[in-house]
């Protein structure tokens, strides 16, 4: 579903990341770990389309995609979320999700005006999707709440229900669980495999919390200081030796 | 009270005297072909050195005399209330809405020709500002050209009618139409665009619309501008003494009642009501449609905005267009009711103006930016009195509302979209 090729970044004289590969099939959870200042976060920048890869191929469902606008590539069924939750914090929880849906409902003004049938239905399924999703990730108490004034794990899954309603093929999650305590990660964890195994989404997951990552991993890529380092099943990553140095120093 | 105090009291009064002494102290005499400077008398200098003390005396004491002014929260009963609930709020605004225009339907027939006038420059205002808080109000996008698109819908008015006789009901869609592709021209280089820069692009853009009007003479008359601009036709029926174009049948002769020139000022008056209803309730919907949240969502955060599929460009474009479509409404009124315009009347200080409303009112509020209009045109003529220092009392009358309000008169509350129970 998602084939990276020897992904490069370069800024000025620092190449961020260097030939960088990652695969992701479909219904399939791929994470990607790192120490700090891997250039983990980089590669999601590439992939969604914020930053220009200055080189490498990215293939999605078959198509290239590198240096397409950020939208696009989100309207094409790759959606992130942020390692910094990025939420609309003046907007209600509700409208966060229906500004996310705006590819669903009927964006013509003069449709809109009018309240045309076609409108009202759309708004109407609208917020239904947002009810469910809401329902989902247990949030439909604060519907109506500013999404600035929720809890941060709240805030957390919120973000995940403002990607899932946009119904996408491959959901992207930059630290998911950062700030969550363990009984929230666990959460999360469910969260996670319920949506590949209910929504047949493919998730490509940034994060620092192995527990998590080794417990949900279909296959994890390991990079460091911009290059590959290992790559395969949580079991083989956890085995590997040029991984442990990584992680803990050499002896 | 510290010695710091002390030795800002007597700075600011120092300050005072500085400024206050060239400005009502001194001035010109012409006396045949020279022009003499004469100072002041006795009594301006003896009220120049009271405003000096008077300053002094103020900073000296500021401290507790703004400790004693705290009390007056707790005198207002009003306030530390709970907020109003959303649909109560929502229910009161519109009754509060449907009472003024109500009220300012049948207000111009008892009152004077001159503040119907005047009225009807508010309602220009009005509609000029509820255009331009689409795109600094709801859109974040600060725009200080915004009179461009008003010149353009006055211009495309004046020109269709000098050109081609066109009335004023064919050009009001044409001219907001225009202005609106205009809005539409300006948006595209702009997009990349964000606070000041957008600010000087825009300012900059105003500015060329100016120049041209003024520079392309054998087109637009330059700075002699364009006159003769037809007064709007009540089907067909015109508001003269006598008929001005062929066909047209006058309006006291067919009513068969006496010629007043106040009917006219006052049809005047209404069309430019119905129109900044028409503006308000539009923006109104937009403000809760797709668009609106749109809007917001990209204020807010344009990164996440861009990262759910919203693209900034049609985004950022659809608020410049909005906002420059009614701004050409309001021109063509603008041009209609003046008869005459010129490029005098689409300088920066327009543009600045209804900024100005924009901001007092509290940006994205509609019912504040009404309030504010009306009070920003209504206050310096009330100021008359007050002759040359009309826009002096203006000023400090803007410099206090800031230190007070600075989030504006009425600052947007928004009407949440609600998720009912389970239906």
């Amino acid at each position: 579903m998602l084939e990276v090729k020897n992904l490069s970044m370069r800024f000025g004289g620092l190449l961020a990341v260097d030939q960088v590969s990652v695969d992701v099939k479909e219904r399939e959870i791929v994470s990607i770990i790192g120490p700090n200042g891997a250039g983990k976060t980089t590669v999601f920048n590439c992939l969604s389309g914020f930053y220009k890869p200055s080189g490498g191929q990215i293939l999605f469902e078959g198509k290239e995609i590198q240096g397409k606008p950020d939208y696009k590539i989100s309207r094409m069924g790759m959606v992130r979320t942020f390692q910094h939750v990025r939420l609309f914090g003046n907007m209600t929880v509700v409208e966060n999700l229906l500004v996310a849906q705006h590819r669903h409902v009927n964006t013509n003004l003069i449709a809109g005006l009018l309240k045309t049938p076609d409108y009202r239905r759309r708004e109407k399924q609208s917020l239904e999707r947002a009810r469910y999703w809401l329902d989902r990730v247990g949030l439909l108490d604060v519907a109506n709440r500013e999404a600035g004034n929720l809890a941060y794990g709240q805030q957390r899954r919120l973000e995940i229900a403002r990607c899932m309603v946009t119904e996408p093929k491959l959901l992207m999650l930059d630290e998911p669980a950062a700030g969550l305590n363990p009984a929230e990660t666990k959460e999360l964890d469910y969260l996670i495999v319920s949506l590949k195994e209910d929504y047949n989404v493919s998730v490509l997951l940034i994060e620092h919390d192995m527990s998590l990552v080794m417990g949900i991993s279909d296959r994890i890529n390991v990079i460091s200081q911009g290059r590959p380092l290992a790559s395969g099943t949580p079991e083989e990553v956890r085995q590997n030796d040029h991984v442990i140095k990584a992680y803990l120093g050499e002896a | 009270m510290a010695a710091e105090n002390i030795k800002h009291a007597f700075f600011c009064a120092v300050i005072t005297l500085i400024i206050a002494y060239p400005i009502l102290g001194l001035n010109l005499i012409p006396s045949g072909a020279v022009v003499s400077l004469e100072g002041a008398d006795g009594s301006t200098i003896a009220a120049i050195i009271a405003a000096a003390v008077v300053v002094f005396l103020f900073q000296l004491f500021r401290d507790s005399l703004m400790a004693r002014l705290g009390f007056l929260s707790r005198v207002n009963p009003l306030s530390g209330r709970e907020p109003m609930p959303q649909h109560k709020r929502a229910r009161l605004e519109s009754w509060l809405l449907t009472g003024i225009i109500v009220l300012a339907l049948f207000w111009p027939f008892f009152v004077s020709r001159g503040s119907v006038d005047l009225a009807t420059l508010v309602l220009i205002y009005i509609m000029l500002a509820l255009g331009l808080n689409v795109v600094v109000g709801l859109a974040g996008l600060l725009d200080l050209g915004y009179v461009a698109f008003y010149a353009v819908g006055a211009y495309t008015f004046a020109l269709l009618s000098q050109y081609t006789g066109i009335s004023f009901w064919m050009s009001l869609p044409i001219g907001a139409c225009l202005a609106a592709l205009f809005g539409l021209v300006l948006g595209f280089p702009v997009l990349r665009l964000r606070g000041d820069y957008l600010a000087i692009v825009t300012l900059g853009f105003g500015e060329i619309i100016r120049i041209l009007l003024n520079n392309w003479t054998h087109l637009t008359g330059g700075p002699n501008g364009i006159g003769g601009i037809p007064e709007p036709t009540l089907f067909g029926m015109e508001f003269g003494r006598r008929i001005k174009e062929e066909g047209n049948t006058s309006f006291h002769e067919t009513l068969g009642i006496a010629y007043a020139s106040e009917h006219k000022v006052i049809f005047l008056y209404l069309i430019a009501l119905v129109l900044a209803v028409i503006t308000g309730l539009i923006i109104r919907r937009f403000m809760r449609m797709p668009v609106g949240r749109a809007w917001e969502a990209l204020r807010e955060d344009e990164i996440a905005a861009r990262s759910l599929g919203l693209s900034r460009t049609a985004v950022k474009l659809s608020a410049f267009t909005i906002g420059a479509f009614f701004a050409g409404f309001a021109g063509t009124v603008f041009a209609s009711k003046q008869g005459f315009i010129s490029p005098e009347s689409f300088v920066f200080l327009e543009s600045a103006i209804v900024l100005a409303i924009v901001v007092l009112g509290g940006m994205g509020s509609q019912i504040g930016v009404i309030l504010a209009a009306i009070a920003v045109t209504i206050l310096p003529e009330l100021a008359r009195e007050f002759s040359d220092y009309r826009m002096l009392v203006f000023g400090a009358a803007m410099v206090l509302m800031m230190v007070w309000r600075p989030q504006g008169l009425l600052p947007m509350r928004r009407i949440h979209i609600e998720l009912g129970k389970q239906g």
